[in-house]
């Protein structure tokens, strides 16, 4: 089962894991969550996250199948957000089960490394005085 | 041809998509890139740092690939989700 959604509102990792629960039977999942953090120097007001639709679904789903394809996974939901966010918002909800944990752990790091380099979003932090587009960090 | 802009560059560019009547000799991404600097200063800045990926029809490709094919071309900086 791969997931993946797009969207604005907030996500619940609860109601995601419920699904998880009733469907698997298997072994080990992971889940990781991204969310808005403060800046060291400045206050962050807000952070903006733009992206390309189109290419953003797709860009996703190939991500989870490739996943699937090198490790043993049975689920595989990915969930991220756009819009005007705050501090301590979640931004991002990648959940990966397997049977054995090792695999479940392997799958959801390559989801969340491939997607920072490769899915088109993009974030802007709002804070007091200026706007920041957000560069790449490696 | 239809053209998307995304973050910083839409901004710069001040618009989030245009169609524009490419001449016959624009070939590649690149003869793109080369047209849109010459056309005006606005692309020239957005370009400028040469930071930017080009996709065509969603896939992100080099500076030699043929758009005699492609619908939709996206012009965005590098990505920084998750």
């Amino acid at each position: 089962m791969i997931e993946i959604k797009i969207q604005s509102k907030a996500f619940d990792i609860s109601n995601e894991m419920k699904k998880i629960s009733k469907l698997n039977a298997d072994g080990a999942t992971v889940t990781f969550m991204g969310s808005v953090r403060d800046l060291e120097y400045e206050n962050l007001e807000t952070l903006e996250i733009e992206y390309f639709p189109k290419m953003a679904k797709k860009v996703l789903n190939k991500t989870a199948k490739d996943a699937y394809k090198n490790w043993n996974l049975s689920r595989c939901i990915i969930i991220h957000r756009y819009g005007k966010l705050k501090i301590g918002d979640p931004i991002v909800l990648i959940i990966t089960s397997s049977p054995h944990r090792k695999e479940a752990f392997k799958a959801n790091e390559y989801i969340i490394d491939f997607l920072k380099t490769n899915a088109p979003f993009w974030k802007k932090e709002n804070t007091e005085k200026k706007s920041y587009w957000v560069t790449q960090k490696n | 041809m239809k053209l998307l802009y995304f973050a910083k560059i839409r901004e710069v560019i001040n618009k989030s998509e245009e169609i524009l009547e490419l001449p016959q000799n624009i070939n590649t991404t690149g003869d793109l890139i080369k047209f849109l600097t010459e056309l005006d200063d606005i692309y020239k800045n957005a370009f400028s740092d040469k930071n930017f990926f080009i996709a065509c029809d969603e896939e992100v490709v080099e500076m030699d690939f043929l758009i005699k094919d492609t619908k939709e071309i996206a012009i965005f900086p590098p990505v920084t989700g998750g």
